[in-house]
Order: structure tokens, then C-alpha cells, then sequence
């Protein structure tokens, strides 16, 4: 991070917005590609209406190793020189500044419609859009014996809508296509124009199965512009809650991948016990998903002892019955074999791409919002990371099985040792012209959200990165190489979110 | 082999005894929201379209468009709200919905000719038009060993083509618009709708954002509505069953009882 300055900036730390190195674009652009080439990572990239007339571009980076993030800005007009061609992680955060902001960023290779909308947050006295939303064209393979094979929006199974587009020779797939956008529903513009009231139920709304994260990460950005402090109480509620997400999530999967490869047993009996992760989380809060659990300076209801009591006494007996099933999937040869070597991605691509979560720590790529960028309860019971190898549909499948132990053992730890505190602090106006980015390991992986106020401490730009933006790209290059028939069973494994990515 | 026996007698029945036996949601469960007037002197801003008012101009809760917060219970212009934790919220009709007491008109059976097609079979097709997932997960979890929507003969199939119907989440979504209708149109007559959700409903979450509320055509005519953010699973085979007036007469009295039984 030696090219940018550090301003103090940190995960749930807010600063002032001026206080972000501002430079001309030619600066703003070598300083972000000099530090990716030193180990950075791109967290966000987006672009914000300025003066009417422009357009401000902010990137946030982070360095993982040493828990720092670093802001960096500037101003453009209509187009600037693009930094996809020499960092490829920049490619979906161009292709979201060209269409939200109108803004080209020359010499991208592949300039598409990327949620295909028009653009709602281009400076009020620009004109035109630079893409049109209609206009995707596929990437095509010519060649006698090749066939495209189109898949969606509509999918056989209950699933969120996405369109996929395979170049295919036999059943060998040659290229995957994956062109999103149709659960798009306005989530940032809702964020920034509603009170805060609402702003929350929009962010527990981003993603159904992914409330708490996204919850957290936006009240996290709250508190932070209102320097409200969460009690040790609440902050550890929350954290029960994230990781009792994870679990259901995780043991979900575990269900569907067996289910994708005809292991009827483990699909039924894991997806039983999802529903009894989700029955924790209604004993808790009300709502199988947590819905109206996490709210800014803490959280909405308490968990009294006789509660935690109950808890614990079925999460051992959950404990008990998830071990057994484990064992009989990850034991089994042809479960084995149908897993190893499918879907494979690799370590280098990991960090070429900027892959997030489980994804990335299944190629041996260690990245844990939990760990690198500590906050909440996180900063005081450590969760150890876990890594697995191969980067296949086994080595993703292996870790949710891995994260489920950890998070099981994180939950009944802290169920045994419940801190005091009250369960809200009140959290009073949000510092003007300020800037912060809270991130949050959700279940998927890191969820980021950039907060910046205007000069009466509104909502300026609220930009939601959810950890499917990053990864979709994962599953477009896993499945060249593999049979068409397996793209089921790559889609579960690495279960993106189509909500998160669309907004 | 005998370990996959071993495990299967070891996990035993799970499925739970609802519709016959109706235990109770846990004690947090935000069911259906009732009305208590007079309507508060000071009410509190309600983040939803939630409270409203009938033609007539009475004040009325609009469940429908409720998103079963926190923060829509309390003090309104129709007087005090709070949740009971009756699951029961499926209604026939959109008016349905929209309550001056304590009630809705819970869902009615289909006419007689429906039923002799669907009431021991009905295939149905999900289309999912900007959701944010949480609804089709609820879809999803009917198909468990817990709740075994396949019992009543009611199952999710692969395409329209196959299907007595279609289930809707999400709210409708500008880039769904065409995808939505031509799925609707494939499913061949005569052929049910079921608006699941609030977002399906009433725009949910996202009500007024321009991205969102673009049905297909002149709209599409709902046979039932399922309210909830999302609806639990028991919400929506209460709702199927009442369509299909499959519901078992009770042993229990259905009322938002004292005992703590939690329903898997």
C-alpha cells in the first residue's frame, strides 16, 4: 500500500472525505495498478455524480496482510483510460461505472450492459448513456461442430433468474457467458433517497439468505458515521447470528451439491438440519433469516439465558446428527469421484480475478474479513480461517463443511459466556462530507459497503458490493474444460447470489 | 450399504404432523398483525405502505403490503398494532388483504371444476421476477423431509409446459417483464397464479423504485396471495391446501395459543 497514503482508514472506520487522496486521473490510475501489483485487492470501484457536470470516481483497496484499507479519488468527465486491461479485477467495477454513471472507460475489452438499466447516478446535466441495456452481445465460437446452448432466465429448479450461454463442442464446454441483471430492483437509489428506517429492511432485502451480513454491513456504516459504539452484548448477538447463517447456508449447500449428484441421503437429512439452523435464528428473532434481529447500534432483541439454555441444547443435538452425514457424503468413492476435479479454479486466477470467501480460501487463497479486517466480536474470539486445496467442487464443498464446525463451536462459545450491555445505543446524526467502507464475511464472502454523506450528513452514494460480484467471473472460468451436464453442480457449489449481484 | 441404512433408521420420521396436528411458532413469530383503535395521538413514522384505508376512509392494516418488521407493530393512524403468531395469511383476493379488525378473508377454495384437475395433483412452475431470494429459499424448504409439500401431491416441475400453474416471487422486476409473460403463456389453460410474497404483493422492500412494479401485459389475474417477508413454509401449504380445500378439519383449536411447541 506504499503508493497510496494512509489516512486511517479501516474496516467501520469512517474519515472525512476530503481526507482521500485526490489526483488526476493518470496518478489515481498507476497509484491503484502499482498497488495491486504489490498484493492489494480491489474492494470497491464506483463513481458518484459531482457538481452536475461530473463524474468523481473512488477505489478502495485493501491490504489484506497488514488489516489496512486504502481511498483513493478523482474526477472524470466522460471517459478516462481503463484499468481492466492491465488488472483484470477492475473488469466488473468498469463495466457498473460505465452503466450506472455513464462514464467509458476506454480500451475495456468487454464493455457490456452489466445489470442493464439505465443510468441512475450520471451527473444531472449529462446526456447520454454509454451502453444501451438491449445490446449484449455473446461471445460466439465459430465452427461447424460447435453449438451454443442457452440457459435461463427461467431455471428448471426454484432459483433466482440469470442467463447463461455456452459455447459447446459435444458435451465439452468451451466457453460459458453468464449475463445477469434480472433481479435488479434499485437497491442503492432506494438506500440513498429513503430514512433510515427503511434504509434497513431495504439492506436486510439485498440478499433473503444473506440478512445478517448485509444488516451488518450497512448499520456497521451507520454507526460508524454516527461514531456510535455497540455494546459487547450486541455485538456478540451479532456475531451468533452471522455464524448461524453461515452454518444454514453451508449445511444447505452440503444438501444441494449431494442432491446434484443423486446422493439422496445426505440431501435429505442436510436439508432438514438447514431448516434447524433457520429455527434458531426465528427463536431468536422472529424471522427464519433474521429479519428485524440487526439494526443500527446493535441489535433489536435480546437472548436471555434460558434462551441461550435452549439453544445449546439443540445445537448439540445438531452437532450430533451433522458429523454422522458429513462422514457418510465426504467418505464415500463415488461421491469423491464425481466431485474432485470438476469446476476447478486456480490459485493465480484467484488473485488475478479478486475472488472472495470460501471460493478463494478453497484455491489456498486465505481471505477472511473476519481476520484480515477484524471487527465486532471478531476482534476479540478468533474464528481460524479455513483453507482448502484444489480449488474444485470438492475442495469448496469440503470447506463449508470445515466453516461448519468452526462457526458450531463459535456459537455455542459464545452462547456459554454471553457479555453484558445494553441492546441499542442510540445513533444520532451522520458526520457530513464523511467517508467509510464496512465490510462484513458474509457466508459468500466479503460484503462491502461505501457510505459517503453530503455536507448535512445525508445519504450521498451508498454502493453495496455484495461478494457474488466479485465471484460470478469465478464460475464462468471454472466451467470451460468440464461436461455441459456438470454446470449444475458447478453453479451449487460455488451458490452465487443473482439478488447481491444485481441490486 | 448397511451404513446408509444405519443412518436412516437413525434420523427416523421427521416430517412434521401439520396440517392434521397444528403446534405453535415460536414466542418472537410476527404473524398476522392485528389492530387495536383508537388510533394513537402520536403515531410513529411505519416504513411501509402497511397502514392505510378502506374506501370508505377507515383506517385499515393492508397485510399484503406488510413486511412483518419490528418497527410496522405500535402506535399508527388505525390504532395499536401488534403480531399475533397466527401463521394463517393467504387470501384469494388482493381486497382480502386489507383488514379493519383483527382478520382477512382467508384464502377460499377453487370452484369445484378446478378442483376435480388439481385437488389431488397440481404441478407447479416458479418464476421468480426481482426477488431478493428469500421467498424461493421458503419455496425451496417445502420440498424437505420437515414439510413434504409432495405428500399432497403438489410439486415443482421443470418447465411451464408441465405445469397446472405458476408461483410468483419478486417484484416484478423491469428485466423480467418479458421472460414472466412468456412463461405465463407457456404454461398451458387452465392454469392458476400464486403471488408469493410481499415483494409479489405489494412491491415489498423496494415499493417505488421505478427498476420494479412492471407486470406483464395488462397484469396478471392472482388466484392466491401468500403475504409474508418471507412466508413461512406453514403460511404457504396452509395457503395450497385452502385452495385446494384440502385442509383437514383440526383436533386443536387454531388460535394464537400459550404453549411453546416449536414447529420444525
Amino acid at each position: 500500500m506504499s503508493r497510496i497514503p494512509d489516512v486511517g482508514l479501516r474496516n467501520r472506520r469512517a474519515v472525512p472525505l476530503p481526507s482521500l487522496p485526490d489526483e488526476p486521473i493518470d496518478r489515481f490510475r498507476s497509484a491503484i495498478l502499482e498497488s495491486v501489483r504489490d498484493g492489494c485487492r480491489i474492494v470497491s470501484f464506483f463513481g458518484m455524480p459531482e457538481n452536475g457536470e461530473e463524474t468523481r470516481l473512488i477505489a478502495v483497496l485493501a491490504d489484506d496482510g497488514a488489516g489496512q484499507l486504502a481511498g483513493l479519488t478523482t474526477v472524470v468527465t466522460d471517459r478516462y483510460p481503463a484499468l481492466t486491461p492491465d488488472c483484470p479485477q477492475a473488469h466488473a467495477f468498469e463495466r457498473e461505472i460505465a452503466e450506472q454513471c455513464a462514464v467509458r472507460p476506454d480500451g475495456h475489452a468487454w464493455l457490456k450492459p452489466l445489470r442493464r438499466h439505465s443510468p441512475d447516478h450520471r451527473p444531472a446535466r449529462r446526456a447520454a448513456a454509454v451502453l444501451d441495456p438491449a445490446d449484449h452481445p455473446f461471445f460466439c465460437i465459430a465452427g461447424e461442430e460447435v453449438h451454443e446452448v442457452a440457459v435461463g432466465p427461467v431455471h428448471a429448479g426454484i432459483i433466482e433468474p440469470g442467463h447463461f450461454r455456452f459455447q459447446a463442442h459435444g458435451e465439452d464446454v468451451l466457453f460459458l457467458e453468464i449475463m445477469l441483471g434480472y433481479q435488479h430492483r434499485g437497491v442503492e437509489s432506494l438506500l440513498e433517497s429513503v430514512d433510515g428506517a427503511r434504509a434497513v429492511l431495504v439492506a436486510e432485502s439485498i440478499a433473503g439468505d444473506t440478512v445478517i451480513g448485509h444488516a451488518g454491513a450497512h448499520c456497521g456504516a451507520i454507526e460508524a458515521l454516527a461514531r456510535s459504539r455497540k455494546s459487547p452484548r450486541a455485538q456478540t448477538i451479532h456475531g451468533v447470528a452471522l455464524e448461524l447463517e453461515r452454518m444454514a447456508n453451508h449445511i444447505g449447500d452440503l444438501g444441494a451439491i449431494a442432491g446434484d449428484i443423486a446422493f439422496q441421503p445426505a440431501a435429505a437429512f442436510f436439508g432438514r438440519m438447514r431448516g434447524e439452523c433457520l429455527n434458531l435464528l426465528m427463536t431468536l428473532s422472529g424471522n427464519r433469516y433474521g429479519r428485524g434481529l440487526i439494526r443500527p447500534g446493535g441489535v433489536a432483541f435480546d437472548l436471555p439465558s434460558a434462551m441461550a439454555d435452549e439453544m445449546l441444547d439443540r445445537l448439540e443435538a445438531l452437532d450430533e446428527e451433522l458429523r454422522p452425514v458429513a462422514q457418510l457424503l465426504f467418505s464415500n468413492g463415488s461421491v469423491q469421484a464425481r466431485l474432485e476435479g470438476v469446476g476447478a479454479v486456480t490459485r493465480d486466477r484467484c488473485i488475478e480475478l479478486g475472488f472472495v470467501g470460501p471460493v478463494a480460501r478453497s484455491c489456498e487463497v486465505p481471505r477472511d474479513v473476519r481476520h484480515d479486517h477484524p471487527y465486532g466480536i471478531f476482534r476479540f474470539a478468533h474464528i481460524p480461517v479455513a483453507v482448502a486445496w484444489g480449488g474444485d467442487v470438492h475442495a469448496r464443498a469440503m470447506i463449508r463443511w470445515i466453516e461448519i464446525q468452526r462457526s458450531l463451536e463459535f456459537v455455542i462459545d459464545q452462547l456459554n459466556a454471553l457479555p453484558r450491555g445494553e441492546l441499542r445505543v442510540p445513533c444520532g446524526p451522520l458526520q457530513p462530507d464523511g467517508f467509510v467502507v464496512a465490510m462484513q464475511e458474509g457466508w459468500r464472502g466479503e460484503i462491502a459497503h461505501v457510505v459517503v454523506t453530503d455536507d448535512r450528513g445525508g445519504i450521498r452514494r451508498h454502493k453495496v458490493v455484495d461478494p457474488s460480484f466479485h465471484n460470478w467471473t469465478a464460475l464462468a472460468i471454472a466451467m470451460p474444460g468440464n461436461q455441459i451436464s456438470d454446470f449444475p453442480l458447478c453453479n451449487k457449489s460455488f451458490n452465487l447470489s443473482y439478488a447481491g449481484h444485481d441490486l | 450399504m448397511f451404513e446408509f441404512l444405519r443412518a436412516r433408521l437413525r434420523q427416523g420420521t421427521r416430517t412434521t404432523p401439520f396440517p392434521v396436528d397444528r403446534g405453535e411458532l415460536p414466542e418472537r413469530f410476527r404473524g398476522l398483525p392485528v389492530v387495536q383503535p383508537p388510533p394513537c395521538r402520536d403515531p410513529q413514522t411505519v416504513p411501509s405502505s402497511f397502514v392505510t384505508a378502506t374506501a370508505d376512509g377507515r383506517p385499515a392494516l393492508d397485510v399484503g403490503a406488510c413486511l412483518f418488521s419490528p418497527e410496522e407493530a405500535g402506535c399508527t393512524t388505525a390504532g395499536t398494532v401488534t403480531y399475533s403468531r397466527d401463521y394463517r395469511l393467504a387470501s384469494s383476493t388482493r381486497e382480502g388483504l386489507v383488514s379493519t379488525t383483527a382478520e382477512i378473508e382467508l384464502a377460499q377454495a377453487l370452484e369445484r371444476s378446478a378442483r376435480r384437475l388439481f385437488g389431488r395433483s397440481l404441478r407447479l412452475r416458479s418464476v421468480v421476477a426481482g426477488s431478493c431470494g428469500g421467498c424461493e429459499a421458503e419455496l425451496v424448504a417445502l420440498g424437505n423431509v420437515v414439510f413434504d409439500l409432495a405428500r399432497f401431491g403438489i410439486q415443482f416441475v421443470a418447465s411451464p409446459r408441465h405445469a397446472d400453474g405458476i408461483v410468483i416471487t419478486g417484484a416484478f422486476s423491469r428485466n423480467m417483464q418479458v421472460a414472466l409473460a412468456n412463461t405465463w403463456e407457456a404454461t398451458p389453460a387452465p392454469r392458476l397464479v400464486i403471488a408469493v410474497g410481499a415483494c409479489a404483493i405489494a412491491g415489498g422492500p423496494f415499493h417505488g423504485s421505478p427498476e420494479i412494479g412492471h407486470p406483464p401485459g395488462d397484469g396478471i389475474k392472482v388466484d392466491l396471495y401468500v403475504p409474508g417477508c418471507p412466508p413461512h413454509p406453514l403460511t404457504l401449504i396452509d395457503g395450497l391446501l385452502r385452495l385446494l380445500d384440502r385442509l383437514p378439519a383440526t383436533r386443536h383449536r387454531d388460535s394464537a395459543a400459550e404453549t411453546r411447541t416449536s414447529t420444525a
